[in-house]
């Protein structure tokens, strides 16, 4: 997916930057609301994640702007504040969505996919590996005539394989893809979690594959 | 202890008393008119009398007669059944009449009455006099006629006259202070309507009083908008100061957790991941305490002057789930939500209810294990209950009592993070919506039900 990251703390953009990087995400920053301008000119973003407290303005403004332009990209505000109401402040002003400061990246992406689910325009958003389609933001599993809906792990953990069919991938960094860094995960976790995606792809054209010592991959069946 | 001072009542009880001297000097001034009118009367009809009697004065041979005329004592009869006595006196010697009639005040001018007015036969009476010159011999004599009558009937009339002004009275005094009520309730209304202006205003609006106020009131009005308006910056000089520190302090601590994460990625060594998780742990829990202290100081805040608007208690769970569902989503926890297809309207305040509704539905989360239902049900009976049930490991043998007491938090919350606060948030929250929160173990056998209690109106 395709991030625009408006924020005006360096040091938090580019962290911010490097960890969707991880999950395999592009990303392009903007410090001040001209550049976040300059870039939507020329390129198009999935999802827009805005900090409310900007140098040129406030990011409330942009937010107005944006809506009335009638510009869809669905819009995420980082804040700093954490207060029920003005969260409600923010929503009602158009934001899809808000995460305070600081957050957890399995539930800014966790967000990221509700928000583009209740947007609606997410076909393209998929991948395939033999036949079998997997849609990232829907969760939905598709082969032949059957589709099933993934849960949210085991989405998680399917994504992981799809992005790299035939790669081996090891236990702990499938843990680390998979849980959200405040929750307690054994290895066993995986195992269990693995056994539920296999019964997924019964029928499919892929297969998981344990490859001893070393972990799991995807392959064709 | 003294009872505070009331404009109204203290307006009322002058307006009353001013009643009261009016009605007493009108009864007063009153029966004095009339019982001298009356007085008059009587005495006009005694002189007339007398007059009669004197104009029957005749000399027959040298001697003073008199043919008492009827009518110059009927007419005395009419005015009441009082007796009537008279005497006539030819040079001081008694003529007709009674002599023992006493007459101290003897006229001493040709037919201008004297009156006077005496003890006699155990009644008070009236005299009228008539001196009268009978040429009854060559010098003539002086012939008093004396005419009296007893009061009674006077006392009588002054009587009625008396009881009819003192009626007359009393229905002004009545009438007068029925309308100082409504005049000290009109003078005062005003005031009233400020206030209601001033007390109907939600927690945060500090806005002037624009009420229309009479001139009396102005001074008041000026200096409240005035203290109004130092209230409002000094309230949103606090404001700015939390927003930058809350600022100046989490964006760096995202910062930190974001980087915290990318080197967790890059690590291998599971004792090096432990730490970073431990770090991250430690920077999730001073932010979310950080949180839950802000937003109880807001409900406390907000429960002072408790806004009351019209609401609809689906929309708003159905408003806070959806917030929350991704946050559950990352445990695979569903939302089950019973909740009624039509809106149920309850008059409160939004942000608080959510504030509770979030604090109690984020319980839920955390202290359930993964893959399992949190049930959200609306009942609508006598009170709304609005339940959040797990199938959590529940409360335990925690005492139910004490979990919302601020910063308790059970025996059996393992590592999870948290500050204490959360039921405490719900709690308070209900009982300022005049509800109850109540804790209590699934029926399902494993996990926790909390509800909110709301008295329905
Ligand atoms: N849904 C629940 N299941 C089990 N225990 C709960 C639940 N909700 C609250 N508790 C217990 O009540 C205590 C107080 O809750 P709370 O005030 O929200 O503080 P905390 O920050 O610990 O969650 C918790 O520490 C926990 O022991
Ligand atoms: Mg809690």
């Amino acid at each position: 997916m395709r991030y625009l990251l408006i924020e005006d703390n360096h040091k938090l953009a580019g962290a911010v930057v490097e960890r969707l990087q991880l999950d395999g995400h592009a990303v392009d920053h903007a410090d001040r609301l001209d550049a976040a301008s300059a870039c939507m000119d020329v390129a198009d973003y999935d999802l827009i994640l805005l900090d409310i407290m900007l140098p040129d303005g406030d990011g409330r403004d942009f937010l107005q702007r944006q809506r009335r332009a009638e510009k869809r990209t669905p819009v995420i505000v980082i804040t700093a504040r954490s207060a029920v109401s003005d969260r409600i402040s923010l929503l009602d002003l158009g934001a899809d969505d808000y995460i305070t400061k600081p957050f957890d990246f399995a539930e800014l992406e966790a967000r990221c996919r509700a928000v583009l689910r209740r947007q609606g325009g997410v076909a393209d958003n998929q991948k395939v590996f033999e036949g079998t389609v997997l849609n990232l933001t829907t969760g939905e599993l598709q082969f032949g005539d059957s589709s099933t809906n993934l849960r949210n792990r085991e989405l998680r953990l399917l994504e992981v394989f799809f992005g790299a069919p035939n790669q081996v991938f090891s236990k702990s960094h499938l843990i680390d893809r998979m849980f959200s860094l405040s929750d307690e995960a054994s290895e066993n976790a995986i195992e269990v979690y693995v056994a539920r995606l296999r019964k997924r792809l019964e029928g499919s054209g892929a297969r998981i594959e344990t490859v001893r010592g070393l972990g799991y991959r995807m392959i064709a069946a | 202890m003294t009872r505070p001072t009331s404009i109204r009542r203290r307006l009322f009880y002058q307006l009353a008393i001013v009643a009261a001297v009016l009605s007493l000097a009108f009864v007063m001034v009153v029966r004095g008119v009339a019982s001298r009118a009356a007085e008059g009367t009587q005495d006009d009809i005694l002189a007339a009398s007398a007059t009669a009697i004197a104009d029957s004065l005749s000399s027959e041979q040298g001697e003073v007669t008199l043919e008492l005329p009827y009518s110059a004592l009927s007419m005395l009869g009419t005015i009441n059944e009082d007796r009537v006595f008279y005497r006539v006196t030819v040079e001081g010697e008694t003529l007709t009449g009674y002599p023992d009639l006493p007459v101290s005040n003897l006229p001493t001018r040709i037919d201008t009455p004297a009156f006077s007015t005496e003890f006699y036969r155990g009644d008070e009476v009236r005299l009228s006099s008539i001196l009268r010159r009978v040429s009854n011999t060559a010098t003539g004599s002086r012939v008093v006629v004396t005419v009296a009558q007893t009061r009674s009937g006077l006392a009588a009339i002054t009587q009625r006259i008396t009881i009819t002004a003192t009626g007359v009275g009393l229905l002004f005094f009545l009438l007068a202070t029925t309308l100082s009520l409504l005049a000290a309730n009109s003078a005062l209304r005003p005031l009233r309507r400020m206030t209601g202006a001033v007390t109907r205003r939600g927690p945060s609006d500090l806005r002037p009083v624009t009420a229309e106020t009479p001139a009396e009131l102005a001074p008041l009005v000026d200096a409240l908008n005035s203290f109004m308006a130092r209230l409002r910056s000094s309230l949103s000089r606090t404001e700015d100061l939390i927003t930058e520190a809350a600022h100046r302090v989490r964006t760096p601590l995202a910062t930190v957790r974001t980087q915290a994460e990318v080197t967790h990625r890059k690590l291998n060594k599971p004792e090096h991941k432990q730490a970073i998780r431990d770090m991250i742990r430690a920077i999730d829990e001073s932010s979310r305490s950080a949180g839950q202290i802000l937003d109880h100081a807001m409900v406390t805040f907000r429960a002072d002057s408790l806004a009351l608007d019209p609401l609809d208690l689906v929309a708003l769970t159905t408003e806070t789930c959806d917030r929350l569902a991704p946050t559950a989503d990352l445990k695979d926890i569903a939302f089950v939500r019973r909740l009624p297809a039509g809106p149920v309207t309850f008059k409160g305040d939004g942000i608080m209810l959510q504030a509770a509704l979030h604090n109690i539905l984020d319980n839920a989360i955390k202290y359930s294990p993964e893959d399992s239902d949190i049930t959200i049900r609306i009942d609508v009976s006598s009170d709304i209950k609005l339940s959040i049930e797990d199938q959590g490991w529940g409360f335990g043998d925690a005492d139910l009592t004490s979990l919302t007491n601020r910063y308790s938090r059970g025996s059996n919350v393992g590592d999870v993070v948290g500050s204490g606060l959360g039921l405490t948030i719900a709690d308070e929250v209900a009982r300022a919506h005049g509800g109850t929160l109540e804790l209590s173990h699934s029926m399902e056998g494993q996990g926790a039900c909390v509800s909110l209690i709301l008295p329905y109106v």
